[in-house]
């Protein structure tokens, strides 16, 4: 199979590699980069475990080729925090228990912090619709709710 | 000891930092050097003669290492998987276990069955030669119905399974209770299904199997709730490696919900295969093959019966249940709808007789085992429907029936008519709590209004109740058992005071690294931040039971107690001895010993410090501060609680949402408010889930027609209410810690709070699960 070298963007450093043409984004970033924070959670990209941004934007990196990438600039649940600084939405996250096992966690963070930039005090309606992308088994999406609302706050208190 | 960190407070999760940074160890995330793919070539159908597998041509592709099938399984003697638990069918006999081959060689029984595994050096170059072995089918008769799975012209699973029965068993009293129906004023009753559902964790099952030539030794990293269990069943059955020989690794866990209780053919055939070919192999389902061969839940059609007197009293209950097994018995399949079902059917109430029947039957379906609350979801959906269908044939307020046959708090220890015998509760205390908090009082204005807005508004209960804990082993061994159920835990302290727990508990989500360190720091005062738990490792851990049945906090929270116990115990020694004191003068309080009377006293961490470095040390007392407790329960322990659900259905649509969800459950004594909400929340979601949307369909030829994300209904955010969850606690009299655990009970209360609150709203006496739109939209169109 022809391989072919791609650079991007990751969390702020340029990165390059050998991938098939066939090589999703979700797999770039984890088998050749060993950024394993990014999930995998299902094949038709419905659960959003694998939520990353591409310029700023969420998007589910099992639905974009890594050859797609080339020169985008990409960040992973790895870049949101500033070295052991939790990023406020992180932060609400753990204050509010919106994780359990953790798994779809990752996504959801990604997911919540496009959210955000695109209604930056969303309602809890808001806040639920806007999670159609993102499944949870865990804590039946209470406390991520709540964790988002306060995740949001923090984020307009802190601008 | 301190309130912010000890028992009774919200702490935040320490495994959390981990999990919100993306730096979480799950398995998919582990590579070992020198690693190998590897992928299954599974049958496309549900029943065919395997006439031939030709391997040549993907051998031969690119990357290929090995193709192995089950001939080579045979030839190396590895056995087949296991089920755990002989249930006893009514004429003594022993439940049929037929032989379930980690790769099927001779015979397909269900879409999913694995034939071959295929290795290589990537994923990718695994899966492209998977779909060149030519494997030749045929193709033979399946039986998917469970309903006449047992009848005549079925097609047989199993050549050695007549009639596709697993067993035909029974509890409780026939006579008594064909007697209470004798003389009963009224009788409600109800044909209902227990809608199959796939499990669901988010992180899909995988494994890497290693070999060690070195040692002759044998690394599985695997997937599971309960990696002792997982040693045992691959040593001592299917003969992988002596239990010194092999180590089970089970890092952080994506969720389990029961999914990954279980010893699966596909780490049976990758710990088999990493010394088959001499490297490490790595296998990680996605999810298309999770919902083809993760056990699913549930599967039950059943016919209820209950008699009352003129006065709603219970008289007695009959249920007759066939329950479907899959194609092969999984784990613990077949203690799920007897032992986990059957004696469950008191509920919360004094109900004089029962009588229930259970009938296991095989089908060409994947297998079926415990989801999140096995057995237990399933006869509270049995009581608690048949009660509100009774209320509606006598027009009796719901609540206020089940209030009327409510064992009263006085009345413990109650023995059941079905061999359980319930240690504590308030049932009437709940109810009315959940009631409050649903203001059930205003609910006839809230109807009112919805009608306004041409919508159906109804409301509906669950007073639940689950046996959790599981189990005294006695008890379970009486009942057919292989394995006992009681936990271990070993507290390591350290030199400079910090503790490190082994403990056969794991979490897939629980938050045990939490709630175990406020369970030692409450008790020695260690703190919180220097306490690590460690689980999931065989070479690390003792030998333990694992996680499922609610059981980590009432089993092995405990075991963790009492080590804890055996520490203070011998500090007790040191500190009377540096004290110059008499044990006896000696108290333990807030991690500290003290002389009864006196300002003497020295601290825990300092008698740590003195059993590192005896310098100046009781005679004949052993050095370090080191101890292992297991712990084996006395008794199931007996969450129970309300649960109220108001749904709005819009008639046009049958579309229905459930617009308020009230609870008020006892756990006994709690350690972590705030994970136990959660666990809450998430288990009522995914109650509401079986009842509105899940539900795993087959056509006739056995296909899978909900196998992605695409086709079968997962619960989202926009699925539900805020919901309003509080407590109350009984305490449970027969562990240290006075808990009952808290993980399933939202899925075992939800599903009859929200059918009947569809039937309220619907004004009829049934709506099946799922009750999708369509089927709400033909009960409101009858």
């Amino acid at each position: 199979m022809a391989t072919h070298k791609v650079t991007m963007k990751v969390n702020g450093k340029a990165v390059s590699g050998e991938v098939e043409s066939r090589t999703l984004l979700v797999h770039f970033l984890r088998e050749t980069l060993r950024l394993t924070g990014t999930h995998v959670g299902c094949d038709t990209s419905q659960c959003g475990a694998c939520t990353v941004h591409m310029n700023g934007e969420s998007v589910k990196s099992c639905s974009l080729f890594a050859v797609q990438c080339e020169g985008q600039d990409i960040q992973t649940i790895e870049g949101v925090a500033t070295g052991d600084q939790l990023h406020p939405m992180q932060q609400a996250f753990k204050d509010n228990h919106g994780l359990q096992c953790g798994y779809c966690t990752p996504g959801m963070i990604m997911t919540a912090l496009d959210m955000v930039r695109r209604i930056p005090s969303p309602s809890e309606q808001e806040i639920r619709k806007n999670l159609e992308g993102n499944m949870c088994r865990c804590t039946g999406y209470h406390n991520i709710v709540k964790s988002i609302a306060a995740g949001a706050k923090a984020m307009a208190g802190a601008r | 000891m301190g309130a912010e960190f000890g028992i009774g407070a919200s702490v935040k999760r320490k495994e959390d930092f981990r999990f919100v940074t993306g730096r979480g160890n799950y398995l998919d995330d582990i590579n070992r050097p020198g690693q190998a793919y590897g992928y299954f070539v599974r049958s496309p159908y549900a029943h065919a003669k395997i006439a031939g597998i030709d391997a040549k041509k993907a051998s031969k592709m690119p990357g290929v290492v090995r193709v192995l099938t089950g001939a080579d399984l045979e030839a190396d003697k590895i056995g087949g998987l296991i089920c755990g638990w002989n249930v006893k069918s009514k004429d003594g006999t022993d439940t049929r276990m037929p032989k379930h081959p980690a790769l099927a060689s001779d015979t397909v029984r269900y879409v999913g069955d694995a034939i071959a595994l295929v290795v290589a050096e990537t994923y990718a170059q695994a899966r492209d030669a998977a779909e060149a072995v030519k494997v030749k089918y045929d193709v033979l008769p399946a039986q998917i119905d469970v309903s006449k799975a047992d009848k005549k012209g079925a097609a047989i699973v199993h050549a050695d399974v007549r009639r596709n029965m697993a067993y035909d068993w029974e509890i409780g009293d026939k006579k008594a209770t064909d007697a209470a129906f004798a003389k009963a004023a009224h009788v409600a009753k109800l044909d209902l299904v227990n809608n199959r559902v796939a499990p669901n964790a988010m992180e899909p099952r995988a494994a890497i199997g290693e070999y060690s030539a070195s040692d002759d030794s044998f690394t599985l990293y695997t997937t599971s709730q309960n990696p002792h269990v997982a040693r045992l069943v691959l040593s001592a059955f299917v003969q992988i490696a002596p239990e010194h020989k092999l180590r089970v690794v089970s890092p952080d866990m994506g969720g389990g919900f029961g999914s990954k209780i279980f010893i699966y053919p596909d780490e049976t055939a990758v710990i088999w295969a990493a010394k088959k070919v001499g490297r490490p192999v790595k296998w990680t389902s996605d999810r298309a093959e999770a919902f083809q061969t993760d056990c699913h839940g549930r599967d039950h059609v059943t016919h209820v019966e209950l008699a009352l007197d003129q006065g709603g009293k219970f008289l007695g209950l009959r249920v007759s249940t066939k329950a479907n097994m899959g194609a092969y018995l999984s784990t613990f399949a077949s203690c799920v709808p007897s032992y986990l079902y059957g004696t469950l059917l008191q509920g919360q109430y004094t109900t004089g007789a029962i009588h229930c029947e259970v009938k296991a039957v095989f089908t060409h379906t994947t297998p079926v085992d415990a989801v999140r609350g096995a057995g237990r979801p399933e006869a509270t959906y049995v009581i608690e429907r048949i009660i509100d269908v009774a209320a509606r044939d006598l027009k009796i307020d719901p609540a206020d029936l089940r209030r009327r046959n409510m064992i009263q708090p006085n009345a413990f220890p109650y023995q059941t008519q079905v061999a359980l015998q319930y240690d504590s509760g308030n049932y009437p205390a709940a109810l009315t709590k959940a009631l409050e908090i649903a203001d059930y009082k205003g609910f006839a204005q809230r109807r009112d209004e919805a009608k306004r807005r041409g919508k159906l508004r109804g409301i509906g209960l669950s007073s639940y109740i689950e046996a959790c804990g599981i189990a005294p082993s006695a008890v379970v061994g009486a009942l057919g058992c292989g394995v006992g159920l009681y936990e271990g835990a070993t507290v390591r302290m350290n030199p400079t005071g910090s503790a490190i727990v082994y403990i056969g508990s794991h979490s897939h989500g629980q938050g045990h690294e939490t709630t175990f360190s406020q369970v030692v720091h409450e008790r020695l005062g260690v703190p919180f931040e220097q306490i690590e738990i460690v689980h999931g490792d065989t070479g690390k851990i003792p030998f333990g039971m694992g996680t499922y049945g609610s059981r980590s906090i009432a089993v092995g929270g405990v075991a963790l107690q009492n080590a804890v116990d055996k520490l203070i115990e011998k500090g007790r020694k040191i500190a009377a001895h540096k004290l110059e004191v008499a044990e006896s003068d000696i108290q333990f309080k807030d991690g500290t010993y003290s002389v009864v009377g006196t300002d003497k006293k020295t601290s825990f961490a300092e008698v740590t410090f003195a059993a590192y470095v005896p310098h100046n040390y009781p005679a004949g007392l052993e050095p370090g501060m080191e101890a292992t407790a297991f712990y084996d329960p006395a008794n199931f322990t007996f969450p129970a609680g309300t649960h109220v659900c108001e749904v709005e259905v819009d008639p046009d649509t049958g579309g229905v949402e459930v617009v308020k969800w009230s609870a008020c459950d006892d756990f006994g004594r709690i350690i972590n408010p705030m994970i136990v909400e959660g666990q809450v929340h998430g288990g009522i979601a995914h109650g509401i889930g079986q009842a509105l949307l899940e539900g795993c369909v087959y056509d006739k030829s056995g296909q899978l027609l909900t196998a992605s994300y695409m086709d079968y209904a997962m619960p989202r955010a926009d699925n539900f209410p805020t919901i309003k969850v509080d407590t109350i606690q009984t305490p449970c009299p027969h562990n240290a810690l006075g808990v009952k655990g808290c993980g399933e009970a939202g899925a075992i209360a939800a599903p009859p709070a929200v059918v009947n609150a569809i039937a309220n709203a619907l004004n009829v006496k049934h709506v099946e699960m799922p009750a999708t739109a369509e089927r709400v939209w033909q009960a409101l169109n009858a």
